[in-house]
């Protein structure tokens, strides 16, 4: 936890460690890419249901089910996502303002925002299995749950990071000075959502 | 440094700007969805239907603008050095296009094989 | 001349040199750490050639059963997998810690212990992919790893996964290196050192960890896919349950396509300086090199499927990937041709380290003109599977890599150790080399294109292949000679005093500079640069040689403290592979404590003590 008032010379006059997360996440769009061609590639390979977005009948009971995904729940999980970034860019704002108030204020909705899109991932994940939707079931399945789960786990790891962030906060140790750390987590936390922005429509709206 | 510091962030934006920037994001969700809902959803017409070959491209559209302004005002590349903005797009650009490909080689390969050939 | 900040506070009075099996293990100089790299990955490097003798014993006669068929499986993929990733790689990364700070005139790494657990990554994983040995299960589905041999049902052991888990921890390693390299060379550059300044040995290295950011997340992926499928039930690449094993060789040569540039342009980069110090001329065409290299790596990512042409992809993607692949012979072309007009009318020093690097560049040449032959599709149906590929890629991976890799070790040994390697042994190491190589491998194209077939672990004696065999196993035989020369050589050396002076080729880098081996702070001052090549700019300006640098105290000089806490975390990050390899036994908590282990160290390395206070302008301390 470096002071930002130390920084470096550096031979761009960047910071180092800035430089190092934006490098990192230039190396995540490739893990990204990777996982989103899984995604599409797979796409109409199932062999059997659930679906995402047709009806199935289940060779079991003979049963005509119900298209799995449900839009809703996950549109308000989408807007939150969203809606955090707004709220880390805020906090961020007041962390280099040295405004103590604004930054645990928005860091807090923030967290509160990232702790309900993993707990909506939770339930929609436990909601899938339960009507029949695993990893060894059919296609849409493993490419389904690789891709969100992988996100969900940059979600979960983002969490930590802010809460380590907003337990330096509460210390006062987020001074503006050392604005950087905080921003070096906005920004991972700002990528996380953008790579929602991107699975959102493929998962679920595109059919 | 400190001084070059100041003024970068002297050029950040307000949070005016963010938040109009999150009413955008918040806005296009909402097409997206609503999209969704007269292009496949339960009242969806023949309208819905019309536009059907259109919803993909308008749905990638309206998500690239959300990337890309995200990118621009909450991640500051629009103000910050054009450094970041370089490490960040030139991965972007080789994902994109390794999606693309990896997606038409293997249409091509599935229709191949079903084809008998 | 700048000079540091000489007002730290905390700033050490003298740094004595620091002994002892501890200082290894906690170590966060880039010096240090390039040794560790370098030894090794040699260990492994010789590790991987006596599996290759192995297999050319068991190829020396017709229907042989010196070794069984799955133990053969097993040998080829350790050998392929071990030069790969556990030789080559990290012979280059040997070089990247040692050489890109001295060569960029800066003090260490832009983060030193993220340097630190990268080796001790990387030296984890490369344990774990040899562990297989001791369990009697090996990876044996080829470095490739291509599907569905790969799958629970075609490999019901451990072996695919100890090279599956392996090759994950390895890619963390590697990562985690790529960002520190990337974020050094691009900030901690000395002053005046712009981007087209900088040594060709860096801009080359810059270019690989550009690859190495874009291609290794996509065998990451591949690889945790492949391990839902072996302990999770998926059918990614299983076409019973819809999957398909077609998408595993695309995710694998996205991957090792690229892969490949990061083997060979390292070698590049080395080559290019040792040309032009013993010809006493500039490297001939700087931008042009530059720029290839960047055309290299940029094309790298186009041509992933010119190695499934046999997969039947159809025309329009043969022809784009036929194309984009012939393509790269341009900038590989203009390259040659630098390497060429750096010689012609130089005055030429035929030492050690200029044998190796024209070796380099007869070899090279022949490896890539084979490898423009297959990257037409009729040809390449032929030659796919047989041994003119294994020709190929070893007159490009052996014969260029290696030989420009052992250049670099004659090279700058000197400044590693502070002694010259014997010039006389020297030589003959690479008369043997350059003879054991050619007798191994020249025949390989004619048995290849007869028909042999790669990966097979024996031939019947009516195909006619047997003296072939028996020219290509003497010629292992000299090749593994030469390098028990070499370890004379450095056997030799070590019991020798100090006598490396501290420039001994006359360069034109900074390395040279200073004294051989260099100090833990680098440089007393941190140089000022004002062109490419700053030391000959230095002589010429002196009229003659530079006298011998005197060794400083490097008092007032801030370095990074020691850690052990990289160590730890490292160790977090190769238990949680064994955890999620041993999950069907242990239930998840392997997968657990290892993860609570890998946050202990993290935090316990961002919050340590009287670390990241003290930065001083010349080296991060994160």
């Amino acid at each position: 936890m470096t002071d930002h008032a130390h920084a470096l010379e550096t031979s761009t006059g960047l910071d180092s460690r800035k430089l190092a997360i934006w490098t990192f996440i230039g190396s995540e769009c490739m893990f990204f890419a990777t996982l989103i061609s899984n995604y599409l590639v797979h796409k109409g390979k199932s062999l059997v249901g659930p679906f995402a977005h047709e009806a199935w009948t289940d060779p079991a009971t003979g049963q005509v089910m119900e298209p799995i995904i449900e839009i809703p729940l996950v549109t308000v999980g989408t807007a939150l996502l969203l809606f955090s970034s707004l709220f880390i860019v805020l906090a961020l704002y007041g962390a280099q303002k040295g405004n103590r108030k604004m930054l645990l204020g928005w860091l807090a909705a923030t967290l509160f925002c990232g702790m309900f899109f993993v707990g909506m991932q939770v339930y929609e994940f436990t909601h899938f299995v339960h009507k029949g939707l695993t990893l060894s079931r059919n296609m849409f399945g493993a490419s389904f749950f690789i891709l969100t789960g992988f996100h969900g786990t940059h979600v979960t790891i983002g969490v930590i990071w802010l809460l380590t962030m907003f337990v330096l906060a509460l210390k006062g140790k987020l001074t503006p000075n050392r604005s950087l750390n905080l921003e070096m987590a906005a920004l991972y936390w700002h990528f996380v959502d953008v790579v929602w922005v991107v699975i959102f429509p493929v998962v679920y709206l595109i059919r | 440094m400190t001084a070059h510091v100041t003024a970068e962030e002297h050029a950040h934006p307000t949070p005016g700007t963010y938040a109009k920037i999150g009413l955008i994001l918040f806005v296009l969700t909402a097409l997206e969805v609503g999209l969704y809902e007269i292009t496949y959803g339960e009242s969806a017409g023949s309208f819905g239907h019309s536009i059907q070959p259109f919803f993909i491209p308008l749905l990638l559209f309206l998500s690239a603008i959300k990337f890309a302004l995200v990118a621009m005002y909450y991640m500051h590349l629009k103000t910050d050095s054009k450094l970041f903005s370089g490490v960040f797009v030139f991965p972007l650009i080789i994902a994109s296009v390794v999606i693309l490909a990896l997606v038409a080689l293997q249409a091509y390969h599935w229709a191949f094989a079903r084809s008998g050939g | 001349m700048a000079t540091t900040a000489l007002d730290q506070p905390h700033a050490h009075a003298a740094h004595a040199e620091k002994t002892g099996l501890w200082s290894w293990i906690t170590t966060v100089d880039h010096k240090r750490i390039g040794i560790l790299y370098g030894a090794t990955a040699f260990f492994f490097f010789l590790l991987g050639g006596l599996e290759a003798l192995i297999i050319r014993i068991q190829l020396a006669r017709p229907d042989n059963n010196f070794i069984s068929p799955e133990t053969y499986n097993q040998l080829f993929t350790m050998h392929g997998t071990t030069m790969i990733f556990l030789a080559i790689m990290p012979l280059s990364s040997m070089l990247f810690n040692y050489l890109i700070p001295l060569q960029i005139g800066a003090r260490d790494v832009a983060f030193p212990r993220l340097n630190a657990f990268s080796y001790w990554v990387f030296l984890l994983g490369g344990l774990f992919l040899n562990a297989g040995f001791l369990f009697g299960a090996a990876p044996d589905t080829g470095w490739y790893g291509y599907a569905n041999l790969t799958s629970r049902q075609f490999s019901p052991g451990h072996n695919v996964d100890f090279w599956n888990m392996g090759l994950q921890v390895l890619g963390v390693a590697s990562l985690a290196a790529a960002v520190n390299f990337f974020v050094t060379i691009v900030n901690m550059r000395a002053p005046g050192m712009t981007m087209m300044r900088m040594p060709m040995f860096v801009w080359m290295s810059f270019i690989t960890q550009v690859l190495l950011l874009l291609a290794f997340p996509v065998i990451a992926v591949a690889l945790i896919l492949l391990m839902f499928d072996r302990f999770f039930g998926t059918h990614y690449f299983i076409p019973a349950g819809g999957g398909d094993p077609l998408l595993w060789q695309h995710f694998f040569w996205v991957f090792g396509h690229p892969e490949v540039y990061i083997l060979i342009l390292p070698a590049f980069g080395v080559v290019s300086e040792v040309l032009p110090a013993f010809s006493r001329k500039p490297l001939f065409g700087y931008a042009a090199m530059v720029f290839s290299g960047v055309f290299i790596a940029f094309l790298g990512f186009g041509v992933w499927s010119h190695h499934m042409f046999t997969t039947g992809m159809g025309p329009i993607a043969d022809t784009f990937f036929s194309l984009s692949t012939m393509l790269i012979a341009i900038p590989t072309g203009v390259k040659i041709f630098n390497w060429l007009g750096t010689m012609w009318f130089g005055s030429l020093q035929f030492r050690t380290p200029m044998y190796f690097a024209v070796g380099f560049i007869a070899m090279f040449i022949i490896g890539g003109l084979s490898g423009v032959m297959h990257s037409s599709p009729p040809a390449d149906l032929q030659q796919n599977d047989t041994y003119f590929i294994v020709a190929h890629f070893h007159y490009v991976l052996f014969g260029g890599s290696i030989f420009a890799l052992t250049a670099g070790a004659y090279y700058w040994w000197p400044k590693m150790f502070g002694r010259m390697l014997d010039e006389g042994l020297g030589k003959v190491h690479f008369w043997l080399m350059l003879l054991g190589f050619n007798l191994t491998f020249f025949p390989m194209h004619f048995v290849g294109l007869n028909g042999m077939p790669r990966r097979t672990y024996t031939y019947p004696a009516e195909l006619g292949f047997t003296l072939l065999n028996q020219i290509e196993t003497v010629g292992s035989l000299l090749l593994g000679l030469s390098f028990l020369v070499f370890l004379i050589n450095i056997f030799r050396t070590s019991r020798k005093p100090r006598n490396a002076p501290a420039d001994p080729w006359n360069g034109a880098t900074l390395e040279w500079a200073i004294p051989s081996p260099p100090p833990e702070w680098n440089f007393d001052r941190l140089p000022v640069v004002d062109g490419r090549d700053p030391l000959w700019e230095e002589k010429r300006k002196n009229g003659g040689r530079l006298p011998e640098p005197v060794a400083g105290t490097g008092a007032g000089i801030h370095l990074p403290n020691p850690s052990y806490w990289p160590a730890v975390t490292a160790v977090g990050v190769a238990a949680l592979f064994v955890g999620i390899m041993m999950s069907p036994k242990w239930g998840p908590w392997g997968i657990v404590v290892s993860v609570a282990l890998l946050f202990f160290g993290l935090y316990s390395w961002l919050f340590e003590k009287g670390y990241s206070e003290f930065r001083t302008p010349s080296h991060g301390g994160h």
